[in-house]
């Protein structure tokens, strides 16, 4: 399926709305899941399939074929629902996500269904696992290039690290590392200020002069300031990669940025997305509680209105 | 047949071995983790340097790419000491080597309290049970260097996930080269019908000179040496109990989770004899000679005989 540049940005973004409607749709069926992520990487993940990736979904295993490994693995329901839209899978078959008996798990498994390239859940493990597959490519004289997504939670584990300072060491610049920056993870926000231009609402000082931790947990119940990792771009530049900063919600941008990727030479090259979590539905966007939780028949109702074509 | 007065240590089977099948056409790789000298990994890389990968001191990332290195079509190895894999490293090893059964093969060195003067830190007493609690890891434990390098080779000629565990002394060398590694299967070293002594690793030759003090005292044990962990050899445990009727085991690790526990289980299941249990107990290792910390913890000829005499008198009869 090379040279699939041809497809339209509208017809991408269409695209796109389809895979969000399917990450609610299989939120909704299964009654669990984790949607906001999953939003907030649809962009990302659905110009990587109609735009990038040289791939075929009638030979997944195509020893040829691009790499694209998801280090955020708990973020299934996009990537089912792209890999559907690519015609991997049915797309009826999305309705078994997280069931017994089906293909589709709560986090990824490795060739179930075929086409997903690395089983994930635990964060922090992908972009190692993509190193093993450029270095592979080097070895084997093969022109594939490996694209993994990795989350905030994914840059806040030390492996991350470990494979982003061997990927420079080697010059694997067959690979790319793209972060799905949406500044949420599980229990909060991971740099709060962000959000409110201020350094928000602390619980009550417990006393004067006394020493507060930088992270706290807010009267809703959601963490502040989990962990800060700015300033990120110049991290991944410190560990000698080519980076990029750019808007995860611009297809054009997303695909001149990742073409780019492919082209360059002599260093692995690390796009940051900056991303919305939960993008698309209004009362997803930037709201912690939709990271693992599904919706409500209701709510997703509204979504599907919202997500209209 | 068994030799004697030679030794070597197991460790030093990796490199050459992986170097020889290389140069037969196999598509191995070799991750490594800064330990690549003490593993003898490295002379791997001396002749393959493309396919030698180092990661620095990152035993997660390694086994990461190891894993993705298996999934492009390669035999890939990696190695360290057991202390830092599996130790630093079990979650990789289950989400990217167990689950999807990805043909990635671990060598880890320097198990057990006979890793020696560098203490308890380095002393790994749990690698086993770690990598015997998750299926399908291959678990080999070679009682000596002739029998590492032939389950180096069947690990990298067989495929899936393995964990090969080596040592840092030079122990004893028991087997010549016409002894044939077989996965699944306990050799059979000494016959004898009163007592059954299972013993890995460089206890083995402990159970055999074990066998011999039994003798003088006019006890026939028989000895198996259960190198390969898994697949355990499950009918020659079930043999010992119907034929010895009372069987002990000699591991240097922690009683749970390795040897012992897997012959206590089969028996359980299927045939309870009397078992004794030779190993570590609920405490960790300290510095010392490797001979020193054998004696040091029982983990000698005398103590295996011992226990054969006591579990020989629990026997019902």
């Amino acid at each position: 399926m090379a040279g699939t540049q041809t497809v339209s940005t509208e017809e991408v973004q269409a695209i796109a709305r389809r895979v969000r409607r399917h990450i609610i749709a299989m939120t909704l069926a299964a009654n669990s899941g984790h949607p906001g992520g999953s939003l907030s990487a649809a962009d990302i993940v659905t110009t990587l399939y109609f735009r990038v990736l040289r791939h075929d979904p009638r030979n997944p295993l195509w020893p040829d074929r691009d790499r694209f490994i998801m280090s955020k693995g708990h973020a299934t329901p996009v990537l089912y629902g792209v890999l559907a839209e690519a015609g991997y899978i049915p797309v009826e078959e999305l309705d078994t996500f997280r069931q017994l008996g089906s293909r589709l798990q709560g986090h990824t498994i490795m060739q179930k269904p075929p086409g997903v390239e690395m089983s994930a859940g635990a964060l922090g493990m992908g972009l190692s696992f993509s190193l093993g597959q450029a270095l592979a490519g080097k070895l084997d004289g093969r022109d594939y290039h490996v694209f993994c997504l990795c989350s905030d939670g994914d840059s806040e584990e030390g492996q991350t690290w470990e494979a982003a300072m061997a990927a420079a060491h080697h010059k694997a610049d067959n690979l790319t590392v793209i972060i799905d920056r949406n500044h949420i993870q599980n229990d909060g926000f991971s740099d709060y200020q962000r959000f409110t231009g201020d350094e928000g609402e602390k619980p009550d000082p417990s006393g004067e002069g006394r020493w507060e931790p930088a992270g706290w947990v807010m009267k809703d119940g959601h963490t502040a300031n989990i962990m800060n990792l700015e300033p990120l771009e110049e991290k991944w530049k410190a560990f000698g990669w080519r980076t990029w900063r750019i808007d995860g919600h611009d297809i054009d941008a997303i695909t001149r940025t990742l073409e780019a990727a492919k082209a360059h030479g002599g260093q692995p090259t690390a796009v940051i997305c900056e991303t919305i979590k939960g993008k698309g539905v209004s009362y997803m966007e930037n709201n912690p509680d939709f990271h693992g939780k599904a919706p409500t028949p209701e709510q997703a109702e509204q979504a599907y209105r919202e997500l209209a074509d | 047949m068994v030799q004697a007065a030679k030794t070597e240590a197991t460790r030093a089977a990796l490199g050459p071995t992986l170097a020889r099948l290389c140069q037969e056409g196999l598509d191995i790789v070799c991750v490594d983790a800064d330990l690549g000298y003490s593993t003898s990994a490295v002379k791997f890389g001396q002749a393959f340097p493309e396919r030698f990968f180092t990661v620095g001191v990152a035993e997660q990332n390694m086994i990461g790419v190891a894993a993705g290195l298996a999934a492009c079509g390669k035999i890939a190895f990696c190695s360290s000491f057991a202390v830092f894999a599996p130790g630093h490293c079990f979650d990789q090893l289950r989400m990217q080597v167990a689950q999807p059964g990805t043909n990635v093969k671990l060598v880890a060195s320097h198990g057990g309290v006979v890793t020696g003067e560098d203490g308890a830190s380095a002393e790994a007493l749990e690698d086993l049970a770690l990598m015997l609690s998750m299926p399908p890891f291959r678990v080999i434990f070679p009682a000596d260097v002739v029998e590492a390098e032939q389950a180096i080779e069947a690990a990298a000629r067989t495929e899936g996930p393995f964990y090969i565990r080596t040592l840092r002394p030079k122990t004893a060398v028991i087997y010549d080269e016409s002894y044939r590694f077989k996965l699944g299967r306990w050799d059979r070293l000494r016959d004898g019908r009163d007592v059954t002594l299972i013993a890995c690793g460089e206890l083995v030759k402990a159970a055999l000179d074990a066998a011999d003090l039994l003798a003088a005292g006019g006890i026939e044990a028989r000895v198996l040496n259960a190198a390969s962990l898994r697949p355990m050899d499950r009918e020659a445990v079930l043999a010992a109990a119907a034929e010895t009727g009372a069987i002990v085991t000699a591991e240097d690790h922690f009683i749970h989770g390795g040897l012992g526990s897997l012959v206590a289980t089969a028996l359980a299941e299927e045939r309870p004899v009397p078992v004794a249990f030779v190993g570590m107990r609920d405490r960790y290792g300290t510095s010392g000679t490797w001979e020193q910390l054998l004696e040091h913890f029982h983990l000698t000829p005398e103590a295996i005989a011992q226990a054969a005499r006591d579990v020989i008198s629990r026997k019902s009869t």
